[in-house]
């Protein structure tokens, strides 16, 4: 196990090592750093010297080189936008993202699990019915309409029928201005809606897939014989077959943890909360490529952990699976 | 047995027989035909887009309002769906569901080429891999790899942001990054295609490399193609009006569904305006279920025998 990890490490540094290059290199296309210099009135003279400063006159990967031997300790530069240390912006938002990712992450597994079994143990029932239904409603919303629409109905119209002084959910940050933790209603209110825009897609993708592995797992030979020996149904749905229709799950989650990041993006934008995918979009449109650089390899580096977790998990679950 | 008919033994069935009652042999096609048709919700659903598509590219013609007059006396006055303006109107005082037609143009003509491109991209540079193996699939797996650790929409966004805003920029950075799925998926069918006899018959008689992909492998996989070709419009949709909502896509005075979203994105705080928000989403909603639907129904009819977890 533990030279699988050491290994899985090994394995990554390389991709990071490339994808910061390819980044690195692709946001020096699309961006000049001396921009900000170009318009003054002495910018025949500055232009070399900052050309010069900044490392731009020697070749791509030697400037890429110095730019990742630094982030690698820890410095990433100074944002252009902010003129804070990039480190420090990401950490501050990170932290707030960190809270639209699990309870996004939760609530979408624990109704998708949901949902799945029972449409699955109740194959072409009512509700099996429904769900399918729902599920093709679901894949095939956009997200950032969904959030739009829950604005509408959820905040602005029972505000402005119901003559309420405050809306029942609010569509914008986190928390209310003085408001602050995590265990109280302010919080939930704010945070309903935009989990629930990271939820929608999730949900939907995440529970036929659930269905379809308890389907394949309660027709497996150790169900029949579970329930030949004369088990309780109910036993062998929970006890035989449930768990083991987790583990294929796992790994779905873990390949989608990159969409969810993505998803951020719009989530954050339309619940104006100030997260790592509002810094994405904020620094993008200043042009602002020390920043998008540390959100490249930041991000990279959460999703290759959360891709090794989910692998680890998945053997844990799985004693028939060995890593190696 | 893949006609589907149970022949059932009467008691007249010499008399069946002799008035020609043999099986009648169907085609490829014929029996595609078949299993599509029976799939009520992909025929409807195919029905729906053609006539959807019909209506979007002739808008100049089918359109009840011209988009580009101006009736002065509704400017500024936004109006919710009435007889006379189905969808309602805008506050440029133009007809909406005029304005979705015309705008359906450009999500429909960006979903359909991007789904062809990337397609064909995807089957070229996955049939590659899976036959040739070596060089061009290392290069396939590392490109995947990469898109595992980087959010798909933050490079596009970063491309557009750098190429421009116009269709046709959009059209070719949204392939250039659509194609790996469709890769991997075809890599995988060449590879097990590969080690079938007339593959190898093939081979023995000499034809060469993109002869044998050509001719004999990727005939034997026009199903999966064409289901992930269906589905990948619906995805090409969604992307751009993500993208152009969020303000790296099409540009006015060009407009598309996400466009419309992203103008009226201020009617989020006015009930009044809701339908200005409703419908273009609901076009989008529409236009994707019922791709998916129909690629559904595609995969039941090339493949009947497939299990598939809907």
């Amino acid at each position: 196990m533990l030279t699988y990890i050491a290994r899985r490490i090994l394995y990554s540094i390389p991709v990071l090592i490339v994808v910061s290059f390819v980044t690195f290199w692709g946001l020096r296309l699309a961006f000049d750093p001396l921009q900000k210099y170009r318009g003054q009135h002495n910018s025949a003279s500055i232009l070399p010297v900052q050309r010069h400063r900044l490392g731009l006159d020697k070749p791509i990967y030697v400037q890429w080189f110095k730019w990742f031997t630094k982030a690698i300790r820890g410095n990433l530069g100074v944002s252009d936008r902010t003129n804070n240390a990039v480190w420090g912006d990401l950490i501050h938002h990170l932290g707030t993202t960190i809270h639209l990712v699990v309870w996004g992450t939760l609530i979408s597994a624990l109704i998708a699990i949901g949902v799945g079994v029972y449409s699955a143990v109740r194959q072409y029932s009512i509700g099996d019915y429904t769900f399918t239904g729902l599920s093709y409603l679901g894949i095939a919303m956009p997200p950032f309409w969904f959030g739009l629409m829950a604005i509408v109905l959820l905040v602005t119209f029972p505000k402005t029928h119901w003559n309420l002084s405050q809306p029942i959910f609010y569509s914008i940050g986190l928390h209310s201005s003085g408001q602050s933790g995590i265990f109280n209603l302010d919080y939930v209110r704010h945070l309903a809606l935009p989990v629930a825009t990271l939820v929608v897609q999730s949900v939907a993708a995440w529970s036929r897939f659930e269905r379809a592995a308890m389907l394949d797992v309660l027709g497996a030979d150790y169900v029949r014989t579970a329930r030949a020996k004369g088990l309780p149904r109910r036993r062998v749905i929970f006890k035989h077959a449930f768990r083991n229709a987790l583990i294929p799950l796992v790994t779905v989650m873990a390949l989608d943890t990159a969409a969810l990041f993505g998803g951020l993006i719009i989530t954050e934008q339309i619940f104006a909360i100030p997260g790592m995918g509002r810094y994405f979009l904020q620094s993008l449109n200043a042009g602002d490529a020390p920043a998008l650089l540390g959100w490249v390899l930041l991000t990279a580096i959460i999703l290759i952990t959360a891709n090794l977790l989910a692998d680890i998990f998945y053997g844990v679950l799985d004693p028939r699976i060995r890593l190696g | 047995m893949t006609i589907g008919e149970v022949i059932e033994p009467t008691e007249n069935v010499e008399v069946e027989l002799v008035a020609g009652a043999e099986a009648v042999p169907r085609t490829q096609w014929q029996l595609f035909r078949r299993r599509f048709f029976r799939h009520r919700l992909a025929v409807i659903s195919l029905v729906v887009l053609v006539v959807l598509s019909f209506a979007c590219f002739f808008a100049d013609w089918v359109a009840p309002y011209d988009i580009n007059k101006l009736d002065l006396s509704l400017l500024g006055v936004v109006k919710g769906p009435s007889w006379h303006h189905w969808m309602g109107t805008n506050e440029q005082g133009k007809d909406q569901f005029s304005v979705i037609l015309h705008a359906g143009q450009i999500s429909l003509k960006i979903g359909f080429a991007v789904a062809l491109l990337s397609t064909i991209l995807g089957v070229m540079m996955g049939s590659a891999a899976g036959y040739y193996g070596r060089f061009i699939d290392r290069i396939l797996s590392a490109i995947t790899d990469g898109f595992l650790v980087v959010p798909q929409l933050a490079v596009l966004a970063v491309m557009l942001q750098y190429f421009g805003h116009t269709d046709t920029v959009i059209i070719f950075v949204l392939a250039a990054l659509g194609w790996t799925y469709i890769a991997r998926v075809t890599r995988g069918q060449v590879l097990s295609l590969k080690e079938k006899e007339f593959v190898e018959a093939a081979r023995a008689s000499g034809a060469s490399g993109p002869r044998i992909i050509v001719r004999h492998i990727l005939p034997n996989m026009i199903g999966p193609i064409m289901v992930n070709l269906t589905l990948s419009v619906a995805g090409a949709i969604v992307t751009e009006s993500t993208l152009t909502f969020l303000g790296f896509g099409i540009q006015p005075p060009k407009t598309s569904w996400g466009l419309m979203l992203s103008d009226n994105e201020g009617a989020v705080n006015d009930t009044s305006k809701m339908h200005l928000l409703l419908f273009p989403g609901m076009m989008l909603l529409i236009v994707v279920l019922c791709v998916n639907f129909l690629g559904d129904g595609l995969r039941d009819a090339f493949d009947p025998q497939a299990k598939h977890s809907t």
